[in-house]
């Protein structure tokens, strides 16, 4: 079976296509940027999904499945070009799919889809509307690209179409956007509050996406690996050293006095907790996750 | 996060670890709960409970020692010195302990502190899918119907009830959760609150500033009366018309009013345990 994955060149990316290389499909990707060192099993097109070179890729190699990781998440990354590549992105990959006999797609996407507030619960299930939409701004494309995403589920239910919603990945890859604001041997927290952050072994993740294809999973569905833990006691456990500042000075001080940048809407997130049910897609594959939380934190504290 | 402030008591410390709940490496429960910070904290408060405080507590054999069930009871004046009384009853006198998860109002939630003592103690915003989610998972809930107006009660009318909102017998009926009925007394003596500044709680983020007999919001040593009635179960599915579950929800008023009423008489000597109806 051949699989094509779009921003193949990303973490997530090329940890999936090497599992899915290890699960014996045949993989081909698509990459703005380059994959230096890729197996040469991996056929890989320097390309923008946008563009027409992409739609070639579809074309002539016809995959039978295809899995969407070409969107833009860095937050530092506002160019108005980030919400064309997750929107415009989305949609040429679900064209390209319907238009190729695609059987098969899966949308990565993300757990901040839900959005934190005070008076969330504490457990998203996947019929909760998007409440990060308005209070984060930075993260409406991202919000949009999986609801547009969802929607090639009744607009072309031919094709058997996964949305995941993927908790924060860590590893010893150090990419990502739980291991960029974990980076400095100093983590600022916002005092007097200590969210839950939900999160899963980048392996495990990219495991849970081939799972995801393996199983031909219809519908939308929580992805997850052990149970959450508080931000600080990541920051603690990662090696890292807490400061806890307060909200009104944090908003001040990101981006400056060696804090990382944040957007203002992801002071929210540092909060009140995002943390998901991911029980639909624990009962459709029987998926576990290999890495518990200690393991998951220590493989990023260790790596070089 | 206490682990500077508050140290641990062999005792509390056993209790802790006899409640019905799931630690992770981290000595975290699924529910953000944190083992460490719990242990400190009931160490500290259980002075408050047994020695600044005196609650005399009835019918605590009432409450299943485990599986899911709503407490459900008045709030007596000010501020919620009920819910940690009836934490304090279940986490120190009940056998075996248990914790309680109280629907807190959404407020406590946005305020420095308060966010992280309440999310590492269990104690959630009050929100349905939240409340079935806990009970579903064979958990204690804590409610207080008449939410913050019913602590905004002044202390002459602490034993009183005001309305009761109907979303706990819906999240009862929804999951077949037992009713546990409480009445709370003697709060009004603990804080005699004679007004209520809702401006300034507006300014300030909360639905109101109580002001009591000497201004401040400290409460005097005080023993209350708590009285665990019997459980009391309805059939249902959640989904019935209003009118439906406002008449169950009035039973449980009137139990709980009755229980109230016991609870005065016993305070004023009226009455002695033994005539008690639980």
């Amino acid at each position: 079976m051949k699989v094509l994955v779009t921003g193949i060149s990303g973490m997530l990316g090329r940890l999936t296509a090497l599992k899915l290389l290890q699960h014996g499909y045949e993989v081909i990707g698509i990459d703005r940027r380059p994959w230096a060192g890729a197996p040469e099993a991996i056929e890989l097109f320097q390309a923008d999904i946008r563009k027409r070179t992409a739609e070639d890729v579809f074309r002539t190699h016809r995959p039978d499945a295809a899995i969407h990781m070409a969107t833009v998440t860095h937050l530092v990354h506002q160019s108005p070009d980030r919400m064309r590549v997750n929107l415009y992105g989305t949609r040429a990959f679900i064209h390209h799919c319907n238009n190729y006999g695609v059987k098969q797609a899966v949308f990565a996407g993300r757990h901040t889809f839900y959005g934190a507030a005070a008076d969330s619960p504490l457990y998203h299930t996947e019929d909760e509307p998007p409440m990060s939409a308005h209070t984060f701004p930075e993260l409406a494309d991202l919000v949009a690209a999986d609801l547009y995403a969802a929607s090639s589920l009744w607009r072309y239910p031919e094709i058997t179409t996964s949305v995941l919603r993927i908790v924060y990945t860590l590893g010893p890859s150090k990419h990502g956007t739980l291991a960029s604001f974990l980076r400095g041997p100093t983590v600022p927290l916002i005092m007097g509050f200590d969210p839950l952050f939900h999160f899963i072994h980048e392996d495990d993740a990219a495991e849970a996406i081939v799972t995801a294809l393996a199983h031909k999973l219809h519908g939308i569905f929580n992805v997850s690996g052990p149970s959450p833990v508080p931000l600080s006691t990541i920051v603690r456990a990662a090696g890292r050293r807490p400061l806890a500042v307060p909200a009104t000075l944090f908003k001040l001080g990101v981006g400056r006095l060696g804090l990382p940048y944040i957007p203002s809407g992801a002071i929210d997130h540092l909060k009140y907790p995002i943390v998901v049910d991911s029980d639909a897609f624990r009962r459709a594959t029987r998926y576990t996750y290999a890495y518990d939380e200690r393991e998951t934190i220590n493989s990023f504290r260790t790596a070089h | 996060m206490l682990d500077n402030l508050l140290t641990i008591d062999p005792e509390i410390a056993a209790r802790i670890e006899a409640l019905d709940l799931e630690f992770n490496k981290f000595g975290i429960d699924p529910y953000g709960i944190d083992k460490n910070d719990l242990t400190r904290f009931v160490s500290a408060f259980a002075w408050i409970y047994r020695y600044y405080f005196k609650v005399d507590v009835y019918g605590l054999d009432n409450v299943p020692s485990q599986g899911r069930a709503v407490l459900v009871g008045n709030h007596s004046g000010g501020v919620a010195i009920d819910a940690a009384m009836v934490m304090g009853s279940m986490l120190l006198d009940a056998e075996p302990p248990r914790l309680p998860h109280a629907m807190i109002d959404k407020f406590i939630h946005q305020f420095p502190g308060a966010s992280k003592f309440m999310s590492r103690t269990g104690q959630f915003s009050g929100n349905p899918d939240q409340a079935i989610r806990l009970l579903r998972a064979e958990r204690l809930l804590l409610v207080f119907p008449e939410g913050a107006r019913g602590t905004a009660k002044l202390a002459r009318d602490a034993d009183s009830l005001v309305g009761f909102g109907t979303g706990f017998m819906r999240l009862a009926l929804e999951t077949k959760s037992p009713i546990m009925p409480f009445g709370f007394v003697g709060g009004g003596d603990a804080l005699p609150t004679i007004a209520n500044l809702k401006r300034l709680g507006r300014l300030l983020g909360v639905p109101y500033v109580p002001i009591t007999k000497w201004i401040l919001l400290v409460p005097k040593p005080t023993r209350f009366q708590l009285l665990y009635g019997k459980p009391m179960y309805f059939e249902g599915t959640g989904h019935e018309r209003d009118e439906v579950v406002a008449a169950m929800v009035d039973q449980v008023k009137e139990r709980i009013r009755d229980l109230i009423r016991q609870g005065r008489q016993l305070r004023e000597k009226e009455i002695s345990e033994e005539d008690l109806e639980l």
